[in-house]
């Protein structure tokens, strides 16, 4: 187990270091946001792969999503999330986090997050049929 | 009128691996962004200085050091206690010189390269826990002591032990309290 004021910061520094390294047309086109999200898509799979290493085979979709939204989630930040921005920025990294879950479960995915009351967040899953 | 009973507020956890998948992640992307070794080694250390500074507060705060007096003693703390709350681990301390401020920190286990086997190829100058020369560095700033960190010797570029050297730079005011760190 870690301490979670390490992640924290070390999740402050590396949205401020993305926005702070680009060029203004970057950070307009969004260009920031995927690259954070892209590093989260990475830790997510690497997360997902060590948590099911020993774990039965999921049913359907819905049992992956059940998974990924309990036993994922707590295992990770072990509690609810509760204080994370609200910005698109901070939760950039978190969305492709799931994403990249999903994908080494087989689910091809889009997630994206809206904050419209505090402290909640909601994380939209759009699972991608091929 | 009474004082509340003194709790121990519940510091949150989190899973290890997400600490150091999100490191690993950061300096892939980091290698993706610039060509020289150089280049991802200063980055690391100038992010490691702003989570150091920010990080020694919280350090303070929960871990009840008492004040110091000399160099050796705050190098013992920064292994013994800041490593062992933050990473797990703690890593031994050696005096360099007679002058007593240069230390090294000799690291036995490094989580951080948990999951790495060897850096990448064309990339042997790179410092991949360069992360933590930063921190040290911004977290000693914080309490008034300056100081050069470095990697002297890292077992991911072939050498037999892990070692970050600290060396302060200023003298230490005899007659003055040190800040604790």
């Amino acid at each position: 187990m870690a301490d979670e004021a390490l992640f924290l910061l070390l999740h402050n520094e590396m949205v401020s270091g993305v926005y702070k390294s680009t060029e203004q047309g970057e950070v307009e086109n969004g260009r920031c946001i995927t690259k954070l999200e892209n590093m989260g898509f990475r830790v997510g799979q690497g997360l997902i792969e060590r948590f099911t290493k020993d774990t039965a085979r999921f049913k359907d979709e819905l049992d992956i999503m059940k998974f990924i939204c309990k036993d994922f989630w707590t295992t990770v930040f072990k509690k609810q999330i509760d204080n994370l921005r609200t910005n698109h920025q901070y939760l950039a990294f978190t969305c492709g986090l799931i994403r990249g879950g999903l994908s080494n479960l087989g689910i091809k995915s889009i997630v994206t997050a809206e904050v419209s009351s505090m402290p909640a967040c909601k994380f939209q899953v759009m699972i991608q049929k091929l | 009128m009474s004082r509340p009973a003194h709790r121990r507020p519940e510091y949150h956890k989190i899973n290890k691996d997400l600490f150091v998948l999100t490191y690993g992640a950061l300096v892939a992307q980091l290698c993706k962004d610039y060509e020289k070794d150089e280049d991802v080694n200063k980055y690391l250390d100038n992010m490691g200085y702003g989570i150091g500074t920010r990080l020694v507060e919280d350090f303070l705060a929960r871990s009840c050091v008492r004040r110091c007096h000399s160099y050796s003693e705050i190098t013992d703390i920064i292994a013994q206690v800041a490593f062992k709350m933050y990473l797990g681990i703690t890593p031994s301390v050696i005096c360099n010189n007679s002058s007593r401020n240069e230390f090294s920190l000799i690291l036995d286990k490094n989580p951080l390269v948990e999951f790495v086997e060897e850096l990448p190829a064309g990339r042997s100058s790179l410092c991949y826990c360069n992360l933590l020369c930063g921190i040290i560095r911004g977290a000693l700033e914080m309490v008034h002591l300056a100081a050069d960190v470095t990697f002297l010797q890292d077992r991911l570029k072939g050498d037999s032990v892990t070692e970050i050297g600290i060396t302060f730079l200023k003298k230490q005011d005899e007659k003055k309290h040190r800040r604790k760190k």
